[in-house]
């Protein structure tokens, strides 16, 4: 018979207190970064390596709304509104910071400097994101289901239209010594931010994709993520087991907003302009989607989706003309099959098949021991 | 014995009406008191003030010296207030452990969370052989002693059952009112609201009765039993 102590060890990621088992995991994540950095170019050609990158960014991107979507069952519609924040945040910081300090932006003789003012940058668009999402998650908390999504809906129009607004983009150091914290306003408008130079190379975005995961996954199977799937299940039951409903939902709202604030951040650096529709209710749908299709909870279902959903476009080019309809056809299979997602609210290490498939071989080898 | 929970002239207003229309009761240390009534009565009503789930309108709610009646649910849950709530209130597709798992929520003296597994789970075979069931699959009475081992987990000082015997067998009753009984037994108040005013009357120290947002009647436990009012209204006899 097990203790509850021993309930909670078999529990997948109770963050360890033995200094290897905390750093383990990091470390496994510039390993993962370094691997796909180097392994990639000799798989695929550039166009391809373009495409894992922007797998990336929409896996940071699903994996973060997961957290208020899938864990607290807060259904939010403007993870694109923080994704922008993010996006023009550390866009503007390396393009305004290199014409600063360097006096122009891409000079290969200012690389380094121009990673360490992406990552500065990436930090910032973090931050801010991070307020936005608590200064949106706490009047909201009192709303419920349509409610909910109607006000964080309207928090990506309101951004994209206020990056609409923005004046023209500045080009030469001079002029942006000139404006000073005016440069606010200096986001070009509707046509977006360009000129970004894409260093968020392979290995940044792998760095960026297995440490949010981790984050996520910790999350989960701490207090923090017990407390918010109890939310999720029964608001009622939960507060009276203790949970204390308005910091947990504003934790699950920063924490998503932050990591979406990340993805947006990498975005800009991947050769992608960000423009004011990347804060509009198109993307934050594409994001909810991957969430929902993953499985509302499943950090590993919202990663699958997210490289099903990204790559399938592409693989489907050839097939031009029906993309579209293959494209819908699948989505809507998929609903019709696994209607809670992929995985439900599970790993993909927690389901049946999977972990009948591994003992079953083991097993299997055990009898060939013997 | 001292007052572990003094209520005092307690309104609670759904909207505009009117569900509880000033209501005092005691529970000292180490009782277990019944609150009984007929459907509508404001049983319900009564503990969800209590617990801070709905605001009081006004009147006063002392527990263990402090006044509750402003405090966050959380909060009251904390200083060791406890409700079971009514309908059984399982995280449905948690399982059996998760749903122990957090009722141990506040606390984190491991080693005393694991004694007191054991012990729920002695009173509880049944939920040793399913910890890593889905909850919403448990039976009905499966569902109440999970309830009821969870809230346990909690270490209350004192515990609000909410109908814990609603929809259940007469043998797993006579479980439940066992249980009930050790669980008081081994160190926790009870307050307890039943339907089923026979059981709840035979295991309680005093109790209630509530009738349309009044208390009608009150005091020690086996007298009301014997009296024919409550006889006639509740026992049906
Ligand atoms: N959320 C609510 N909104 C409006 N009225 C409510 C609400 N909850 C309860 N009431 C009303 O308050 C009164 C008391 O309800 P309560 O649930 O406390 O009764 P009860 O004694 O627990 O009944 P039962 O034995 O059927 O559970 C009832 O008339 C009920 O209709
Ligand atoms: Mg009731």
């Amino acid at each position: 018979m097990k203790t509850l102590a021993q309930h909670q060890q078999d529990v997948p990621g109770k963050v360890a207190t033995r200094w290897d088992v905390m750093l383990l995991p990091w470390v496994a994540c510039i390993v993962v970064a370094l691997v796909v950095h180097f392994a990639s170019p000799v798989l695929v050609n550039e166009y391809w390596q373009n495409v894992l990158r922007r797998v990336g960014v929409f896996v940071i991107a699903a994996v973060s709304l997961n957290i208020v979507n899938g864990y607290a069952g807060q259904f939010s519609m403007g993870h694109a509104g923080f994704m922008a924040v993010g996006a023009y945040v550390a866009g503007a910081t390396t393009y305004y910071g290199s014409l600063l300090l360097h006096g122009s932006v891409n000079d290969p003789n200012f690389y380094y400097q121009g990673i360490g003012l992406m990552l500065g940058g990436i930090g910032l668009g973090c931050v801010v994101a991070a307020i936005a999402g608590y200064l949106v998650g706490l009047p909201s908390l009192r709303l419920r289901g349509d409610y909910l999504a109607i006000v964080t809906l309207g928090f990506g129009e309101i951004i994209r239209v206020m990056l609409e607004l923005t004046k023209g983009q500045l080009d030469n150091a001079a002029a942006v010594k000139d404006a000073g914290a005016k440069l606010l306003i200096h986001l070009n408008g509707p046509s977006g931010f360009f000129g970004i130079p894409s260093y968020a190379n392979l290995f940044w975005i792998f760095l960026f994709v297995s440490v949010t995961c981790l984050i996520a996954y910790r999350i989960k199977y701490s207090s923090t993520g017990r407390a918010l799937l109890s939310i999720r299940e029964d608001e009622i039951a939960a507060r009276s087991m203790g949970v204390d409903l308005t910091k947990y939902k504003v934790r699950a709202f920063v924490l998503a907003a932050a990591l979406g604030g990340v993805a947006g951040g990498l975005y800009s650096h991947i050769g992608a302009n960000p423009s004011p529709t990347d804060a509009g209710f198109q993307r934050s749908f594409d994001v909810i989607l991957l969430v929902v299709l993953g499985g509302l909870g499943s950090i590993s279902g919202s990663v699958l989706a997210a490289i099903v959903l990204i790559l399938l476009p592409e693989v489907l080019r050839e097939a031009q003309q029906y993309r579209l309809i293959i494209f819908a056809l699948l989505l809507i299979i998929m609903m019709i099959v696994r209607p809670k997602g992929l995985f439900g609210v599970k790993e993909i290490w927690e389901l049946d098949w999977f972990t009948g498939w591994f003992s079953g071989k083991r097993r299997e080898r055990k009898a060939g021991a013997k | 014995m001292s007052a572990l929970l003094e209520v005092k002239d307690l309104v609670v207003k759904y909207g505009a009406i009117e569900a509880l229309h000033g209501i005092s009761l005691t529970v000292n240390q180490g009782e277990i008191v019944s609150l009984i009534g007929s459907n509508g009565a404001g049983k319900t009503t009564t503990l969800r003030a209590i617990s801070g789930i709905r605001r009081a309108a006004s009147g006063s709610i002392v527990f263990n010296g402090a006044d509750i009646s402003r405090q966050a649910a959380h909060a009251i849950v904390r200083s060791g207030l406890v409700q079971s709530p009514e309908g059984r209130g399982v995280f449905p597709n948690m399982t059996v452990a998760e749903n122990l798992d957090l009722g141990a929520f506040i606390r984190n003296d491991h080693a005393e969370i694991a004694k007191d597994l054991e012990r729920a789970l002695g009173l509880f075979p049944r939920l040793r052989e399913r910890m890593g069931q889905m909850a919403g699959t448990l039976s009905g009475g499966e569902q109440q002693m999970l309830a009821m081992a969870r809230a346990m987990l909690t270490k209350p000082r004192l515990l609000l059952l909410d109908e814990p015997s609603l929809g259940l067998a007469p043998q797993i009753v006579q479980t439940i009112f066992k249980i009930i009984r050790e669980i008081n037994a081994s160190g926790t108040t009870i307050l307890l609201v039943e339907q089923n005013a026979r059981m709840a009357l035979q295991v309680s120290h005093r109790a209630y009765v509530l009738e349309t947002g009044k208390i009608v009647n009150q005091g020690d436990a086996k007298e009301l039993a014997s009296s024919d009012v409550v006889r006639k209204a509740y026992l049906g006899h």
